[in-house]
């Protein structure tokens, strides 16, 4: 719905682009879920305290809740359902299969999006790196170890592209 | 939320237009704190100004004196991660990485670190009183959950901490704030940027309304041989400090020329001593004369209910960190330290 204080935002989402009517107090992780129904993207704390909501905007991950939809015109945004390529899963999907990197699944399109952020940057060398620059996704379910196997053996491979 | 109106701003000039006399306008860059803030209701918008099409705050350059200049919109993983910085400055590098998760280090801005605002439980609890969001309304924190709050400078009115772990690296570096508004630019020494809460809470910094931080400036001197960021918290990564201790250290064998030391999580603003810091001129690096100084440094300190440990956990973070800085290389950014 259009008023008199939407404001008209491009946003190319997983490859696609979209133009939205949106008002200025949108978040990217309502506009993803609510406009576009995205909803891979997941609302844990909605705070910023938690990374559900992570995604990847122009390659960089950051947290969907504390980011105004507006303020992304013209960007290049990447959520967990533009991860695949295809029907081929990204590496880092099979590596959490595999390693039963998660329970209830809910912390884990944000630690998949941060994940591949994490290893992107190429700041982290050891296990205990990979952990401290993955604290700001949480998984209260206690995957976490078989989370960190998963980024160490994507991260080893070094096929993350 | 409330439903506030947006616009950007692409120079420096048009953003204090655009505050234009109201304090509702406000400005928004990174959003990380103005965001939760606003999902809260602590704060409300008429209008928020976008800065980042700003071109000029976004580049970090050499100053003709030796020293660095962090425009205000570069974010704190730029900041944390530059090569200048990581070589010239890695006190600063430490803090950063200390700080927050890495997200929000992808988000956050250098001059909206410096005008972050507390933690404390009652001022994001719109259905409590606190003078800091209700001038007047009283502090619910003094004689309540107080774990978090602080031992240094505190008023009757307001016992909130600054969060920043950013900022104990650039007060420890002495580095000043460039800002502009409407009546052209100035220059604050980072001492005099964050304010105690005396009867004022409601002020956490001496940036004027219609004001923009445009930069900060780093002193060319980095402390880059002997430095050290130790920050003390309830979980090993992503929490607040109840202590953190920045030391920069220039020393001749072991007898120090310079010390610098300020401390996070225990104060309205990050704390620094400069007689603790003159007492140990010419003095031998040994935990002994590092105590002392943390002494100096506590001297006045004041504990409530729950937070009366972090006295003594403040002045042996202080030895501790001072020894660290001597073998900066057995620190690791973010992890627990190894001494």
């Amino acid at each position: 719905m259009k008023t008199n204080n939407t404001h008209t935002t491009s946003l190319r989402v997983n490859g696609k682009d979209y133009r939205l009517d949106i008002l200025p107090w949108v978040s990217l992780l309502d506009a993803l879920r609510e406009k576009l129904n995205l909803t891979g993207t997941k609302k844990g704390c909605d705070h910023g305290q938690c990374g559900a909501c992570t995604v990847l905007v122009d390659g960089k991950r950051v947290l969907s809740c504390l980011t105004l939809a507006v303020m992304k015109d013209g960007c290049e945004i990447t959520t967990i359902e533009g991860i695949a390529k295809n029907e081929e899963l990204h590496p880092l999907q099979k590596a959490f299969i595999e390693h039963d990197a998660f329970q209830c699944g809910y912390c884990t399109p944000g630690q998949i999006c941060s994940g591949i952020g994490m290893l992107k940057e190429g700041r982290a060398r050891t296990r205990e790196e990979v952990a401290e620059l993955m604290s700001g996704n949480l998984c209260r379910c206690g995957a976490s170890k078989g989370i960190i196997d998963a980024l160490m053996e994507v991260k080893e491979g070094g096929n993350y592209e | 939320m409330n439903n506030f109106a947006y616009t950007k701003a692409k120079d420096v000039t048009r953003a204090v237009a655009e505050l234009n006399g109201n304090t509702q306008n406000k400005i928004i860059a990174g959003g990380t704190n103005i965001n939760d803030l606003l999902k809260y209701f602590v704060t409300q918008a008429d209008k928020l100004v976008d800065i980042n099409p700003i071109a000029d705050n976004h580049a970090i350059t050499p100053l003709e004196d030796g020293g660095l200049r962090l425009g205000a919109l570069v974010t704190n993983a730029d900041t944390a991660y530059h090569p200048v910085i990581e070589v010239r400055y890695p006190l600063l590098s430490q803090a950063i990485l200390a700080g927050a998760s890495a997200q929000i280090r992808n988000m956050a801005t250098n001059g909206g670190n410096l005008l972050q605002r507390t933690r404390c439980y009652y001022f994001y609890d719109v259905n409590v009183p606190c003078n800091k969001r209700e001038p007047g309304s009283g502090c619910p924190a003094i004689a309540g959950y107080n774990r978090i709050h602080a031992i240094l400078g505190q008023s009757e009115n307001c016992i909130a901490v600054f969060p920043s772990d950013m900022c104990v690296a650039l007060a420890a570096l002495g580095a000043t704030v460039n800002i502009t508004g409407p009546d052209g630019d100035r220059v604050l020494a980072f001492a005099d940027f964050h304010r105690l809460p005396g009867n004022t809470p409601h002020l956490d910094n001496n940036l004027q309304h219609g004001e923009i931080i445009t930069g900060i400036d780093l002193p060319a001197k980095g402390f880059e041989k002997n430095y050290s960021y130790l920050k003390l918290r309830d979980r090993a990564s992503y929490s607040f400090a109840l202590v953190s201790v920045a030391t920069g250290l220039d020393l001749n064998g072991t007898v120090i020329n310079e010390a610098r030391i300020a401390l996070g999580g225990v104060a309205h603003k990050p704390w620094r001593v400069t007689e603790a810091e003159d007492f140990l001129k010419n003095k031998e690096a040994t935990p002994e004369n590092f105590a002392a100084a943390a002494d100096i440094i506590l001297q006045g300190a004041q504990g409530y209910e729950h937070n009366g440990f972090k006295i003594p956990l403040a002045k042996k973070a202080i030895v501790r960190n001072c020894m660290m800085a001597l073998q900066p290389e057995t620190q690791r950014p973010g992890a627990q330290p190894s001494l």
